[in-house]
């Protein structure tokens, strides 16, 4: 077998190289191809999409692209370093920098493209840098510091292009503290994929964020001033800046394909067939240095359509590209733009649907055929949500009137993922189409994102997808595992109605009856979860203790050192100086570090557990309750200081924050709910990042609902216009109830809006117009909820069974833990760093790792 | 279920009653130096592995919650979840990691633990 190996050699280890070794290995199961892969770059692929998120404290090792074991594979070399100087195609072989030489049976270029410097006098001056590789960053900040000492003042940089790279190479300067300016030829930014409308709206959003934007305009020339740099631009302008950087697009790096003799393109590349081969039969070109039907591509998914076709002709196959998909979407200094097929309209009597809306700053605009029947591509920018439903659609029928697939939510016609036809390409990046990915969600019976992702590679690139890739595991119905856990079949919705049908009050009848086993950490607190919802007992009462997480069980938020938070409720934020001298007292007296919480409250962290009792009765005796800071429960209603005394206010936003807080406090939920209240319409609560969102009209109150913050921010829908504060009070109510039945276990609002069937329109007609009959019970639940709440603290003072479990050793009672230990770090404690064992079998012995620290 | 933490000098110790022990909770036990973790299932058994956590280096396990996998008794640590075998210690997420085990009788109402 070894003998009969072929050599495969791959010149350049960008993105798109290294896509096509894992592509080949992925499908080269009998190893018929031994790989070595050299790279002039001292380091691996790493993904220079995100490049500038190297500047956000993104460390170069996380910009990795390589498959982990990529080159721990037998035959698979990486040879970083290590550049290849010649081709003799006459000898199949290269010559590398070092001064080897390789023989090959097939060769790859993926040398990929350097930076197009147009030629202005000055360009080559100290400061002046291109934007394309991590080194050239790391050059960059170097600038940006030694300016930081001898520049007075704002420093500022000037980033020549103002397309992908350019808006990018712009957000980096930002990050590293310069005041970015943009020249850009054409008279709109982004001139390849947006047009005039979108390009208006990306000036003032971009210009919005501080950078200055020189359009219609180049730059003439560079020179030296007073150590810095004075760029004089064409129609006179004048710039004092610190750095230059170039990013005006890039050229195709054929240089070692010219001196080889192959055919190269017109406007450079090495010319390609459909198959990538070029005109030695024995060489390939893929990415950006390949010319393939007259067009060189700078992105990175045409790139990695090349590396799959090549793989697969490698491997037997009889792949082809087709038309390159360059539609693009991603956020450019956190605006978002999205282009895709002939977005500038350039098809023969293609006509264009245009809806431009300067209220929430979006424009959209999509190119139908001369018919308006087909759908041949489009812009968003501002918004880009719909980009993942609409890209696919490219070429095929319109499934509704295009003015309404692009209005605002709610009022448009729904694009579902049934409207996708079987080939239409779901994930971009990769290829992949929805057709592959439901045979692989019912052929290998897949019940995740995980598991889409690892069979077919669709959402591994940009993530853009990924929503989508959640529907199609939805609708396909069969495949879709609804389980919650090994122990239940059913999902926590159907669990919270079986619970609440049958009137069963323990977990242990409830698993008896309807599932198996004994449960888990995922059942435990689902169960535990809505046996409180549904008001059957204290939370640490009887066998529902031994349900709860250690949050739960504590009623403190557990820390990575094993103490504790506490962080007393503070309604709405309102806090009295006597109040407040307590807080400080406690921390003091029990050395807790102190930090202010973004829900308005003072997180006091490092408590044993055995300190939490008295840290509670402190707390209590000075009339607070600790607060649900942890647990999957209504958290803080945070609010702006209101009408009571900001000139701008019209409404009491604090009072009715209060009034919320208290009202749902101690409610369990799927997942935490996080709620505010604004009191104008300048938002300083920041009401539409939450949950439920609340913010003053002037005549009245606008309810907003499934905002989130965090990992995958959404901004809330407007349920309710200009309310009074009872319908607004009895619609949150029925809102919180009818969430806490229907979501899934850890589905936060926005998702479970997302999965109602009927989004908005669903929700408003359950819980305004009562479609479903429900609204009586769901009041009902809340106005109990409300009726028997109790400080599940202050219970626990009272009842010494309770108090029993605070203790850190059972044989010890008196023992602090002595694992918890502190340092001090800007005069308040710290987790001392703990020693990890050795993570080994081989310490099964357990004994010296075990030992006390 | 002799572990090799029995080494000849270690003795049974005596760390609680059996009823102080709930079931599918655990608590800790301070051991000398050695902090163990001990868990009483739904079916009776007791339990006693190393209450640290092996991914953090915290002494947390005690406070996991107990439950079954197949058939096999389990605790997930609190801070991350991983699962853990209580017979052996072995972490079932990752079979090349473990807390350590302990021997453990009931004598007279008493729960003894073998370790020092």
């Amino acid at each position: 077998m070894q003998d009969q190996q072929r050599h495969l050699v791959v010149v350049g280890n960008g993105m798109v190289g290294q896509r096509l070794v894992e592509a080949v290995r992925d499908r080269d199961a009998r190893r018929t191809w031994q790989v070595t892969v050299l790279s002039e770059e001292p380091r691996r692929a790493y993904d220079r999409v995100a490049l500038s998120s190297y500047f956000d404290g993104v460390a170069a090792a996380d910009l990795d692209v390589v498959a982990e074991g990529c080159y721990d594979t037998a035959g698979y070399t990486l040879r970083l370093d290590e550049a290849v100087t010649a081709i003799d195609r006459a000898a199949r072989t290269v010559t590398t920098s070092r001064g080897a030489i390789l023989g090959y049976e097939a060769l790859v270029l993926a040398t990929g493209s350097y930076p197009f410097v147009p030629p202005v006098p000055g360009r080559d001056l100290p400061g002046c840098f291109v934007y394309r590789t991590l080194d050239d960053l790391d050059a960059i900040r170097a600038a940006a510091q030694r300016a930081a000492v001898s520049t007075r003042g704002r420093r500022a940089g000037l980033v020549v292009g103002g397309g992908l790279l350019g808006l990018e190479a712009a957000r980096a300067l930002r990050l590293l503290g310069m005041s970015p300016h943009v020249v850009e030829l054409a008279p709109r930014l982004m001139p390849l994929q947006v047009d005039e409308g979108g390009g208006a709206l990306l000036r003032e959003m971009i210009e919005n964020l501080n950078v200055t934007l020189h359009l219609g305009t180049s730059v003439a020339s560079i020179r030296r001033d007073a150590g810095r740099l004075l760029a004089i631009l064409a129609n006179g302008t004048e710039l004092d800046v610190d750095v230059v950087v170039f990013s005006a697009g890039v050229r195709p790096r054929d240089r070692l394909a010219r001196d080889a003799g192959l055919a190269v393109g017109g406007r450079g590349g090495v010319v390609a067939d459909d198959g990538c081969r070029t005109s030695d039969p024995d060489i390939y070109a893929i990415g950006e240095c390949a010319s393939v039907g007259g067009r060189v591509y700078g992105l990175v998914a045409p790139g990695y359509a090349m590396a799959e076709v090549l793989a697969d002709r490698l491997t037997g196959g009889t792949a082809s590209i087709t038309a390159a998909d360059t539609s693009t979407k991603l956020k450019l200094m956190g605006v978002d733009v999205a282009s895709f097929g002939d977005a500038l309209a350039a098809s023969d009597g293609a006509l264009e649907v245009t809806l431009s809306n300067p209220v929430s700053r979006s424009y959209a605009k999509l190119v139908v055929s001369d018919d308006a029947k087909t759908l041949l591509g489009g812009i968003l920018v501002g918004d880009a949500s719909k980009y993942t439903m609409l890209r696919p659609l490219v070429g095929r029928p319109l499934p509704g009137d295009p003015v309404t697939m692009i209005a605002p939510a709610g009022g448009g016609t729904a694009v579902g993922a049934g409207a996708l036809p079987g080939d239409a390409q779901v994930c971009s990046c990769h290829a992949v189409t929805k057709d592959a990915i439901c045979a692989a969600i019912t052929g290998r019976g897949l019940t995740g994102v995980g598991g889409v992702k690892a069979a077919t590679k669709a959402g591994t690139g940009c993530g853009s997808c990924v929503p989508l890739l959640k529907t199609l595991l939805a609708d396909s119905g069969v495949a879709v595992n609804p389980a919650l856990c090994e122990h239940f079949d059913v999902t926590r919705a159907q669990l919270f109605e079986i619970v609440r049908v049958s009137g069963i009050t323990t977990f242990t009848e409830l698993i008896e009856r309807h599932g198996r086993g004994r449960g888990c950490d995922i059942c435990k607190p689902a169960v535990a979860s809505i046996l409180a919802s549904l008001e059957r007992g204290h939370i640490l009462d009887g066998e529902q203790a031994a349900l709860q997480d250690t949050n739960d069980h504590f009623l403190a938020n557990i820390q990575r050192n094993g103490s504790y938070s506490v962080v007393p409720r503070i309604p709405g934020g309102e806090v009295t100086p006597e109040k407040l001298i307590v807080l400080g007292e406690v921390a003091r007296d029990f050395g807790l570090y102190t930090k202010i919480t973004g829900g308005q409250r003072i997180d006091l962290l490092g408590a044993r557990v055995e300190q939490l009792p008295a840290i509670w009765r402190r707390l209590v005796d000075a009339g607070f309750e600790s607060g649900h800071a942890y647990g999957k429960a209504v958290r803080t209603v945070k609010s702006c200081v209101g009408s009571t005394w900001c000139r701008y206010g019209v409404q009491d936003s604090v009072a009715l924050a209060i009034e919320l807080e208290l009202r749902y406090r101690g409610i369990r939920s799927p997942h935490k709910i996080k709620a505010g209240v604004s009191g104008c319409a300048r938002e300083c609560a920041e009401a539409r990042s939450k949950d439920i969102g609340v913010i003053a009209a002037d005549d009245g109150w606008n309810l907003y609902v499934c905002g989130n913050g965090g990992f995958r921010p959404r901004h809330a829908d407007l349920l309710l216009a200009s309310t009074d504060r009872a319908t607004l009070i009895r619609t949150i109510d029925r809102f919180i109830m009818f969430y806490i039945r229907t979501a899934d276990r850890l589905q936060r609002t926005a998702s479970w809006l997302q999965s109602l069937d009927g989004g908005l329109d669903y929700l408003r007609s359950v819980i305004v117009d009562d479609s479903l009959g429900i609204s009586g019970e769901l009041d009902a639940a809340v106005a109990r909820h409300v009726e028997r709440y109790d400080d599940e603290w202050a219970a626990v003072l009272a009842d010494p069974e309770r108090l029993r479990r605070f203790v850190s050793f059972v044989n010890a009672p008196g023992t602090p833990d002595p694992s918890i230990a502190f340092v001090s770090e800007r005069g308040q404690p710290r987790p001392a760093t703990l020693p990890v064992p050795v993570r080994a079998l081989s310490a099964e012995a357990g004994g010296p790792t075990l030992e006390v620290v | 279920m002799t572990s090799a933490a029995a080494e000849p000098a270690a003795v049974w110790t005596v760390v609680c009653r059996y009823h102080d022990l709930q079931p599918e909770r655990g608590v800790a036990a301070l051991i000398g130096r050695v902090q163990v973790a001990l868990f009483r299932t739904f079916d009776g058994t007791v339990y006693a592995i190393g209450n640290q956590d092996p991914f953090t280096g915290a002494y947390v396990l005690s406070r996991g919650i107990v439950g079954s996998c197949g058939e096999i008794p389990t605790v997930a640590s609190p801070l991350h979840k991983q699962v853990f075998d209580l017979r052996t210690g072995t972490c079932l997420d990752d079979g090349t990691t473990a807390a350590g085990v302990y021997d453990v009788r009931i004598r007279d109402g008493l729960v003894e633990v073998m370790a020092g």
